[in-house]
């Protein structure tokens, strides 16, 4: 129950005066500046575009200043900001065959066309702090090699050449993709929906239940056919014009979970799969999204559903953190008529409690007498 | 579009791959290039300067139908020359001066006076784009794993 109570504005001025001032911080150190944030924690800012579903670095960046790096209190304000802006349209879906690859890796095959390519990677890092980086000492320009022009062929492509790996995900014919952002989500939901609620969905809890499936909660044998991050184009198209223009690139990580086999009388055993793709460069969560995503296709194989992360309402219902964390918080916000109905209610039954233990006492009374 | 795909010079290039340069042109290089034209001519706007969304759709699996993936700002602009020809600007971003910038070269490379001066701006943003991505392709190629095969050292 929620009733109008009056009181405590000049308390909350004060309180976001006095936030403005704890988030600046010590004045005679130099404001930390957007482009700072871009260029040197570009990871925060790849995750609140990615959990935000909008992609603008600087808007990101402006986020996680304003949220003191509080990362889900940025994700929300992104998210907020995004529902003051119209939509122009639908962009043509990116290639992310001709991505321009800054990373690309495959734990299936050692020898893939185009290579194992590390990339900037904290892979293999001894995960020692560098206490070099307490000082701001000049950091060597990388190296660079000749450029292999032949195309990185996608891992699943290999594998669907010999016909041992299911295809790409097809949707009915006249199937439209669903958007969780303009229509209620009615479970159960299609693959192009959990993919879009996955994409946006928090890393934390992804990885978790990513997790769960590799420590037996739903097995799914999985293998990474391949992780890229790299810039794919995006397109848009002008109806004034009547084609497609490119509008620049956007950063995306893409993994190819291959997953064990299914067949049945009418297919041959194959792999499955599994897919992510985040914006930004994202491996963690490309990863583990790629492995809920196959977790949930587990009506779609016929498999057992017996597993958290293989329940689709419970994965992709609490997957979402600016929601989860909305119906957390407001937990502290005044719930003094409730709570006062609420005591009045226990009083009560407490009264009565001890009428009936007064009265039982009484009867004991009795019965020992007797 | 590719950058490196494209013709050796800007001449001879389809309008859609003269916006899709215009889209990855930073504010200053455009600004240059107006500041640069000779005879400036009269515009008009038509539409924006503005910023909106554009749904980022991805393929399940890489190459399978369509899902939404997530929103990505994006500046449009629309403008008209006195002359009449009509320039579309849009590109990702909050740039909105940008997206005015672009349509107007968008408008000015129709018209065959003003050809020339919009070919040699796309041909500097070209060779920028061009450089940035085989730098960025090369320190790429320099963190690729060259396997080889251990020996047994028991003879």
């Amino acid at each position: 129950m929620y009733v109008a109570v009056k009181g405590g504005e000049a308390a909350i001025a004060n309180a976001h005066r006095l936030l403005a001032d704890r988030r600046r911080g010590e004045r005679s150190l130099p404001a930390i500046s957007i482009d700072q944030i871009v260029a040197q924690l570009g990871l925060a800012v790849d995750r609140v575009m990615a959990e935000a579903s909008l992609y603008d670095r600087e808007l990101a960046a402006l986020a996680v200043r304003q949220a003191r790096g509080d990362m889900i209190e940025a994700i929300f304000i992104l998210r907020a900001y995004r529902t003051t802006l119209p939509r122009f349209g639908m962009s043509v879906p990116v290639d992310t065959a001709n991505m321009k690859i800054e990373r690309r890796v495959s734990a299936t095959y050692k020898d893939l066309p185009g290579g194992q390519l590390l990339g900037p990677t904290f892979d293999y890092t001894h995960r020692l702090l560098d206490p070099s980086l307490l000082e701001d000492e000049p950091v060597a320009d990388p190296l660079r090699r000749e450029a292999d022009e032949t195309s990185m062929m996608r891992v699943s492509d290999i594998l669907a050449g010999e016909g041992l790996i299911e295809g790409d995900g097809q949707m009915p014919a006249d199937h439209q993709p669903g958007d969780l952002t303009r229509e209620p989500l009615e479970f159960p939901l299609d693959r192009d929906l959990r993919l879009q609620a996955l994409a946006r969905g928090d890393e934390g809890f992804l990885l978790a239940l990513a997790y769960s499936t590799q420590r037996g909660y739903a097995r799914t044998h999985p293998f990474v056919g391949e992780v890229r991050i790299g810039e794919v184009e995006v397109e848009l198209d002008i109806p004034e014009l009547g084609f497609a223009v490119s509008l620049g690139r956007i950063q995306v990580t893409e993994c190819q979970m291959v997953n064990q086999f299914q067949g049945s009388a009418k297919t041959p055993p194959q792999f499955t799969r599994g897919y992510g793709l985040v914006f930004g460069q994202s491996e963690r969560k490309a990863m583990a999204m790629s492995l809920v995503d196959r977790a949930l296709r587990a009506e779609e194989f016929g498999e057992d559903i017996v597993a958290p992360a293989q329940d689709e309402e419970f994965v992709i219902s609490h997957s979402d953190n600016v929601q989860a964390t909305g119906f957390v918080e407001h937990l502290k916000l005044p719930h003094y008529v409730d709570f006062q109905a609420e005591l009045d209610l226990v009083r009560r039954m407490r009264a009565e409690y001890e009428a009936r233990q007064a009265g039982d006492t009484s009867t004991d009374l009795l019965e020992a007498a007797q | 579009m590719d950058a490196t795909k494209r013709n050796d010079t800007a001449a001879g290039l389809e309008r859609k791959q003269i916006m899709g340069l215009l889209a990855r042109a930073t504010c200053a290089e455009l600004q240059a290039g107006w500041d640069g034209l000779d005879a400036k001519p009269e515009v008009h706007p038509v539409r924006g300067p503005e910023t909106g969304l554009v749904m980022v759709r991805g393929r399940i699996g890489g190459g399978g139908d369509a899902f939404n993936l997530g929103e990505a700002t994006v500046s449009r602009a629309t403008i008209r020359l006195a002359s009449g020809e009509i320039g579309h600007g849009q590109m990702l971003g909050n740039d909105r001066e940008k997206a005015r910038l672009a349509a107007l070269f968008d408008a000015l490379q129709q018209r065959p006076e003003h050809r020339p001066a919009v070919e040699a701006l796309l041909d500097e943003i070209a060779a920028r784009i061009d450089a940035e991505d085989s730098r960025r392709a090369e320190e790429t190629a320099a963190t690729r794993v060259d396997f080889f095969t251990m020996v047994r050292g028991d003879d």
